[in-house]
């Protein structure tokens, strides 16, 4: 059974049809690349399947369950966890932080045993802090954790927005862009990250991308979209050669 | 770490107690007289309201403009409380044995009973407001809040057997003393500094920096904000209880806009979600207009310049985000962070 399945998924702004009769079917671990022009209505869909939008017509199937019309917070509990096109971190805070908040639903502990530093509240802040640590760890950011998250250089900014979108532990993850604004080292370090993540979460990615190179080069199944609909399908060598995607890019 | 935790506790609470014994020496020795100490009780319950806006506008990131609101809330249902209560209390303590008699001040009881139903019934009030205020993002908030402030003012006013109407309530059991509401605004600050360093806390500094981002990483904005919302204002009904049983006479035409503009230059001035920086500015703030009482008419003319001149040269207020910690402040001294005393040796050489 798919991990994420959409069916006749439909996004109408008004007299916009941004996404329309979307389906897609990814399973465990599979790495799917998702492309199209600008305005195709790629980030429209990571809307949808992340709760931000309800999508007008059609539904969302997460890990067996029918998640459409929830509430992002509840899709996250569901196992779907994403980034932001444009970066969205919480600057002001430390870099260590900014993984707590995401590890808030691991930590159980009430809000008066929080008040009142009850046993609970150490207990669980003790071991939540080591986790974390231990995340940072694996990408390397240990020594940042408490640097303000502004202050991180650009490529390590949107490390931190993966790293904090899989400490919610999800099953699959979704990342717009993420080589957005990247010089061509940090997009091949991204390439690294992004492989490494996946063996090491065993976790599902649909990426989005606009860099050729870099979706070509990983993903192992790819979606094109243009006005919201699909146009083709296929291994990166099939989308390489479909008339149309070339249509598409080169008419550009 | 958690040996320094254990030493920054043992020396907090050693200040505090040792800045209580030092306030009722000089009160002892008469030299803060009453009127003195009026004032200090009035810096503590001007702590208790900025403090408990700045969770609502610094820390989760909402612009709230009827703070004096849950403060009229709360200092009206304290005092009809309080006077309900206190015949049978008073009946009640009198008929205890003598042995533990002497263990409770009838004064205390009401005061404490009063001041949590003015906390739930403001908290109460909050939820009512912050439900459907705090579903939509932005700025609704702001103007939601302000027209709550004055329809709570129209309210008082005009259900007069309950709460007097415009000729004020009167006969308030004036029970707010320097001990008890010293120690009270010890409490409230200290809930409110360990709830924004609990998760809870950091679920609610997440809304400020990023709802999006928040919601995206698997936190409940609107219970999160809702809660905030509601601790805050029930800490602004406790603020107010205490104002009504210090000054004993409530008129609804002093909980008006401006009084919740001057907790909000408080929490400005102090730094948005820095609790210590409001500490710090409600002293400075309820101290600056009794000094230029000459210049009363020139109040709001003061604040507003005060706050159009922070925001040129320190828009984020005195501390910004950061708590002032004596024991940090030592500790950076002592590693030449402030001060450099190794670089005096080389010169010395
Ligand atoms: N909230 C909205 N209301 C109205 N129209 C919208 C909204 N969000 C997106 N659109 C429109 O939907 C279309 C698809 O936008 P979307 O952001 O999904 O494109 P995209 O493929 O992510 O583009 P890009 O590569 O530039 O990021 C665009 O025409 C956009 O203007
Ligand atoms: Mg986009």
């Amino acid at each position: 059974m798919a991990l994420l399945e959409t069916k006749e998924m439909a996004m109408q702004f008004g007299g916009l049809r941004a996404v329309d009769n979307f389906e897609i079917s990814i399973n465990k671990h599979e790495l799917v690349g998702l492309i199209g022009p600008n305005g195709a209505g790629k980030t429209t869909i990571f809307n949808m399947l992340t709760g931000v939008y309800e999508p007008t017509e059609g539904s969302i199937i997460l890990d067996g369950k029918d998640v459409t019309g929830k509430k992002p917070y509840e899709i996250v509990k569901f196992g779907a966890a994403r980034t932001f096109q444009n970066i969205r971190l919480f600057k002001d805070l430390t870099v260590i932080d900014n993984i707590k908040i995401a590890y808030h639903n691991e930590m159980k502990y009430s809000t008066l045993e929080g008040i009142f530093r009850l046993k609970r509240y150490w207990k669980e802040e003790k071991k939540a802090h080591q986790e974390c640590l231990d995340f940072l760890k694996i990408f390397d950011m240990e020594d940042y954790a408490e640097t303000l998250a502004k202050n991180l250089p650009y490529g390590k900014q949107r490390k931190l927005e993966i790293a904090r979108a899989l400490a919610t532990n999800p099953k699959i993850l979704m990342l717009d862009e993420p080589a957005a604004g990247m010089n061509p080292q940090e997009t091949h370090e991204l390439m690294e990250t992004i492989h490494f993540i996946r063996d090491k979460f065993d976790i599902a990615i649909l990426l989005i991308e606009h860099d050729m190179h870099l979706v070509m080069g990983i993903c192992e199944r790819i979606v094109v979209i243009d006005y919201g609909k699909i146009i083709a399908k296929g291994t990166p060598d099939e989308i390489k050669n479909n008339p149309d995607v070339i249509r598409v890019y080169l008419g550009e | 770490m958690k040996q320094n935790t254990k030493k920054s506790y043992i020396f907090n609470i050693s200040s505090i107690i040792l800045l209580f014994v030092l306030m009722k020496i000089l009160m002892s020795a008469n030299i803060l007289t009453k009127y003195y100490t009026g004032i200090v009780i009035f810096i503590c319950i001007n702590i208790i309201l900025a403090a408990s806006l700045n969770l609502a506008t610094g820390y989760l990131g909402q612009l709230a403009l009827g703070h004096a609101g849950f403060m009229a809330v709360g200092a009206y249902a304290s005092a009809i409380t309080a006077i309900a209560i206190k015949p049978s209390i008073v009946e009640f303590c009198s008929t205890l044995p003598e042995g533990i008699k002497f263990l409770i001040n009838p004064a205390t009881v009401i005061l404490l009973t009063s001041l949590i139903v003015a906390g739930i019934i403001a908290g109460l009030v909050g939820i009512a407001i912050g439900i459907p205020a705090l579903r939509l993002r932005g700025d609704y908030l702001g103007i939601i809040t302000l027209g709550f402030g004055e329809v709570i003012r129209v309210v008082i006013n005009n259900i007069k057997p309950i709460t007097g109407g415009a000729q004020g309530l009167s006969g308030i059991p004036r029970i707010t003393t320097f001990n008890n509401v010293y120690w009270i605004t010890v409490v409230v600050v200290a809930i409110l500094y360990t709830l924004t360093h609990s998760r809870q806390g950091r679920a609610i500094i997440s809304i400020r920096e990023d709802e999006i981002a928040a919601e995206a990483v698997g936190i409940r904005t609107t219970k999160y904000k809702v809660m905030g919302f509601a601790i805050a204002a029930f800490f602004a009904g406790i603020g107010g209880g205490l104002y009504a049983h210090y000054i004993a006479f409530l008129d609804p035409n002093t909980f008006g806009f401006m009084r919740s503009v001057e907790i909000l230059v408080i929490v400005v001035l102090g730094g948005m979600g820095s609790l210590t920086g409001s500490i710090i500015a409600a002293i400075l703030l309820t101290i600056l207009p009794e000094a230029l009482r000459d210049f009363a008419e020139y109040r709001l003319l003061i604040y507003s310049g005060l706050l159009v001149i922070m925001m040129i040269f320190r828009p984020q207020g005195i501390f910004g985000t950061h708590e002032f910690s004596m024991s940090g402040f030592i500790h950076k001294l002592r590693h030449n962070q402030i001060i450099s005393p190794r670089k005096e040796v080389k010169e010395g050489e």
